[in-house]
């Protein structure tokens, strides 16, 4: 399953854990199976229930999706929060 | 949607790529033919200007234009009362960025506060420029000052003058009690930080301080734009983006994208300061207003007082390594200047300043902070080379006390492929060794410096390039020849690159191919040339494009022999049948015959490509100090760059050549000076000290190519990073120089005279 590391300024909502293994075959799975297992993520991370939230990026395996919440998620990746970079 | 891991063909005997032939827009931009934005001119067009704040941060009390609007020539008058109010807190997503609208109409035309000098708060459109200008005068605006903030940490004060009464801090989507010039605040932590110093032989901790810079692009914005009466508005423009202006435009006027064409005109340079549109919409309520078409040219002080500089900054790194010459710790405060609206690139800089290097320990608290200036914009590598001048200085100073070569120390540090980033996810193949081993190989750090006041410095950078939408079309001629579409303002000489790409799958050669940069209705939406990503994601669009040309031009083929289109076979331009060998037609002659078996050809193809390549760099300068006067020569410079692979080089070394010099001068001399009442002191080019060529040598350009596993052709994204690396190697040449760790940019004469005064004993007799 894949292993979702979670933005320390968001452990509080986990409890402190930093790496949370969660079902969920896109991102938008993960996202809510997270959020049933530590509520309140979801708003923190997704805008208006249909995109990632400005200024947050997800990297998947080292690649940032631009899919967004429909990416794919590979079985046993790695799922990070980043932030958003735009460029000159 | 999937991510797909490896796109990378593998090529090696590339027949246009990598070649060095002319460029297609080379004969209209050396006899002055080609067309910008001040070359338009319109029949019946009129002329405007913009009435700008002289106050830093003020309410508007109330704007007379009755007088403005009786001189003799003036056609109209347009306030921020002009623009709907509209979408309250709607966000508007801009392709790389995602903006509140909200902002974006209060930063076209006030509405109730000023919030820099030179903020937009009325424009007049004339039969004239002068007349327009002569009527700003008249127009009398009863302003109440409020207290304003320049300094971003002051700004972060609990008891600062808030420049927006409403705004909280974000912090990573939980929102402040308070209200506060914080827009946002994230925080990167890998490992344990407190274990990495604990582990950690040697520490050292800095802090820096950058100022606001311009980007420094010759052409000033402008804006052509007539409101027919059929209510399509047509906006001709020197952007980085068609699409993104007539997006923009649209959220601001509240009117659909379908009313809007926009038509990208040549572009003067950009390196991201041409991505917001900050005339159009003016003019667009201007002509509405007049039914004529309204033509808007910044001056060269609107263009520095009212764009969109990037951050200055406040930055605290503090770096820890062991004897046997390994990093362990890195922990990191960057505070960054968004001016009047949130936005700044801190993030960029927080992600990508420990990019080069391995770390296992890192905590990086990075804050984005409004102040009273104008709003920041991205520029090239936007917030990087502020980190990176940190972060090089500090590794510079911990590979001298560890007794290490700047380049070995990190060669031995450096990341690579499966080496874990300090912002979390695993580098995919990458090629900061092949630059540091260039940089350490290279005839210049092979070359002894000598010389008293002399220093060379070294450093490495990153930045990670971007994807985004392209599209392109194609139409095959009956000559054998291809008129190409793309979406893409050409900065850099795109067209070509892009068409490169297209002539390799097709195995013609690039000069039968015309490329031009398609208007907003006859082309895909494609995102702004910007983040690098043009030779990438529209060169794969071209590349998609060329695909389906080819496997249509195999049905005709299949038609003209009777055989089946599984029997045919392409191969460098040439179509044959797999099971008579007697059947063989060129691209060029079955170009010909296209009416006869069922018409014309066009390709087409959209690309969003996610296996975007990050691209390093290392640079090697060369100083001399003189310490009468504190004024810093370069005497040589080197840059090393991965380009995954380089389409076009005599375009990749012209962007790393460019990149430095930029960085050379952000180094140096530019700065924006602000007076203790906000007025920007100079907003000219005179005092604005950009380096000329007298101020620079010839640039040394050495590609490298590690290729991008995400891109048929290898492509990195090439425009950025080489600003990233030169600031903190000319410091830490200056240091070699001198012995001075200067950490306050630029390192401009009168700041070099001061710490060289300071080192010894006040007036420099050394």
């Amino acid at each position: 399953m894949p292993e979702v590391w979670i933005p320390s300024l968001m452990r509080k909502l986990t409890d402190g854990q930093d790496k949370v293994v969660v079902s969920g075959n896109t991102l938008r799975e993960v996202i809510e199976n997270l959020d049933a297992q530590f509520p309140g993520i979801k708003d923190r991370v997704v805008y208006e229930d249909y995109r990632i939230a400005p200024g947050l990026a997800v990297a998947i395996d080292g690649v940032v999706t631009e899919e967004g919440l429909r990416t794919q998620i590979p079985p046993d990746s790695e799922v990070h929060f980043v932030t958003s970079i735009a460029g000159g | 949607m999937a991510i797909p891991q490896e796109d990378y063909l593998g090529i090696t005997d590339y027949k246009v790529v990598g070649t060095r032939p002319v460029r297609h827009d080379g004969a209209d931009k050396v006899t002055g033919r080609a067309i910008y934005g001040t070359d338009l001119n319109l029949p019946d067009m009129l002329h405007a200007s913009v009435l700008r704040s002289p106050h830093a941060h003020a309410r508007i009390k109330s704007i007379d234009t009755s007088k403005a609007e009786a001189l003799e020539g003036v056609r109209a008058v347009v306030t921020g009362q002009d623009l709907a109010l509209n979408a309250e807190e709607q966000l508007a997503d801009l392709g790389e960025e995602v903006v509140r609208v909200k902002d974006m109409c209060a930063a076209v035309l006030a509405r109730e506060k000023v919030l820099y000098q030179g903020y937009p708060v009325a424009a007049v459109a004339a039969t004239n420029v002068h007349i327009a200008e002569e009527a700003l005068d008249l127009i009398e605006v009863e302003y109440e000052v409020l207290p304003h903030v320049l300094d971003v940490r002051e700004a972060m004060k609990d008891d600062a003058p808030l420049v927006h009464e409403d705004q909280r801090t974000n912090s990573m989507g939980e929102r402040s009690e308070n209200f506060s010039n914080v827009a946002s605040h994230f925080r990167t932590e890998l490992g344990d930080i407190e274990q990495g110093f604990a582990e950690s032989d040697v520490v050292v901790e800095r802090e820096f301080l950058t100022d606001m810079v311009h980007q420094g692009y010759i052409e000033p914005q402008n804006a052509t734009v007539l409101w027919n009466a059929d209510d399509v508005v047509t906006i001709w423009c020197s952007n980085q983006g068609a699409f993104g202006v007539r997006d923009q435009t649209a959220r601001i006027l509240g009117i659909p994208v379908s009313q809007i064409k926009v038509v990208p005109l040549e572009i003067g340079g950009g390196f991201g300061g041409k991505i917001k549109a900050y005339l159009e919409p003016i003019a667009a309520l201007l002509s509405r207003k007049t039914g004529h078409p309204v033509k808007m040219i910044m001056t060269r002080t609107e263009v520095l007082q009212a764009t969109g500089p990037t951050s200055g900054s406040w930055i605290r790194v503090k770096m820890g390594a062991t004897n046997d010459g390994k990093l362990v710790a890195a922990e990191s405060e960057l505070v960054y200047e968004a001016g009047a609206f949130s936005g700044s690139p801190v993030g960029a800089g927080a992600r990508n300043m420990l990019a080069p290097y391995v770390i296992p320990h890192v905590l990086v608290d990075g804050y984005d902070v409004v102040n009273n200036k104008p709003s920041s914009s991205a520029y090239r590598a936007p917030g990087t080379t502020n980190a990176a001048f940190a972060v090089e200085t500090v590794v510079d100073e911990l590979a001298e006390k560890l007794g290490v070569d700047p380049l070995e120390f990190r060669l031995s540090n450096s990341a690579k492929e499966g080496t874990r980033r300090a912002d979390g996810p695993v580098n995919k193949r990458i090629g900061h060794e092949e630059c540091v081993r260039a940089a350490v190989s290279s005839d210049h750090y092979q070359t002894a410096l000598n010389g008293k006041y002399r220093g060379r410095g070294v450093a490495s950078g990153f930045w990670g390039n971007g994807g985004g939408v392209s599209s392109a079309a194609a139409s095959v001629n009956d000559d054998g020849t291809i008129n190409l579409v793309e979406g893409s303002t050409d900065i850099g000489g795109t067209r070509t690159s892009v068409a490169m790409q297209m002539a390799e799958v097709l195995g013609i050669s690039e000069q039968q191919i015309r490329p031009q940069v398609g208007d907003t209705d006859s082309i895909g939406y494609t995102g702004v040339t910007g983040g690098s990503r043009t030779t990438f994601a529209t060169g794969w669009a071209a590349y998609k494009c060329a695909q389906d040309i080819k496997e249509q031009m195999m049905a005709r083929a299949a038609i003209l022999w009777e055989i089946s289109e599984d029997d045919v076979e392409f191969d460098q331009a040439v179509f044959r049948s797999k099971s008579d060998p007697s059947k063989s037609i060129t691209f060029k002659d079955l170009a010909a015959k296209l009416d006869s078996t069922g018409g014309p050809v066009m390709g087409r193809a959209t690309a969003k490509p996610t296996g975007v390549g990050g691209a390093y760099a290392v640079a090697i300068v060369d100083v001399e100090v003189d310490p009468d006067t504190g004024k810093v020569d370069i005497l040589r410079a080197s840059i090393f760059q991965d380009a995954g692979k380089a389409i076009y080089p005599p375009y990749v070394e012209g962007q790393m050549q460019g990149g430095v010099a930029q960085a050379i001068g952000w180094a140096l001399n530019e700065e924006y000076v602000y007076d203790e009442d906000g007025i920007l002191r100079n907003s000219s080019l005179l005092d604005y000290r950009m380096p000329t060529c007298l101020d620079l040598p010839m640039i040394d350009a050495h590609i490298v190519e590690v290729p991008n596993p995400g891109h048929p052709y290898g492509v990195r994204g090439v425009g950025e990073v080489p600003i990233v690396p030169p600031t903190a190697a000319v410091a830490n040449a200056i240091y070699d120089a001198i012995g001075l760790r200067l950490t306050e940019l630029p390192m401009s004469p009168p700041r070099v005279l001061s710490a060289w005064w300071d080192k010894n004993g006040g007036n420099g007799s050394a």
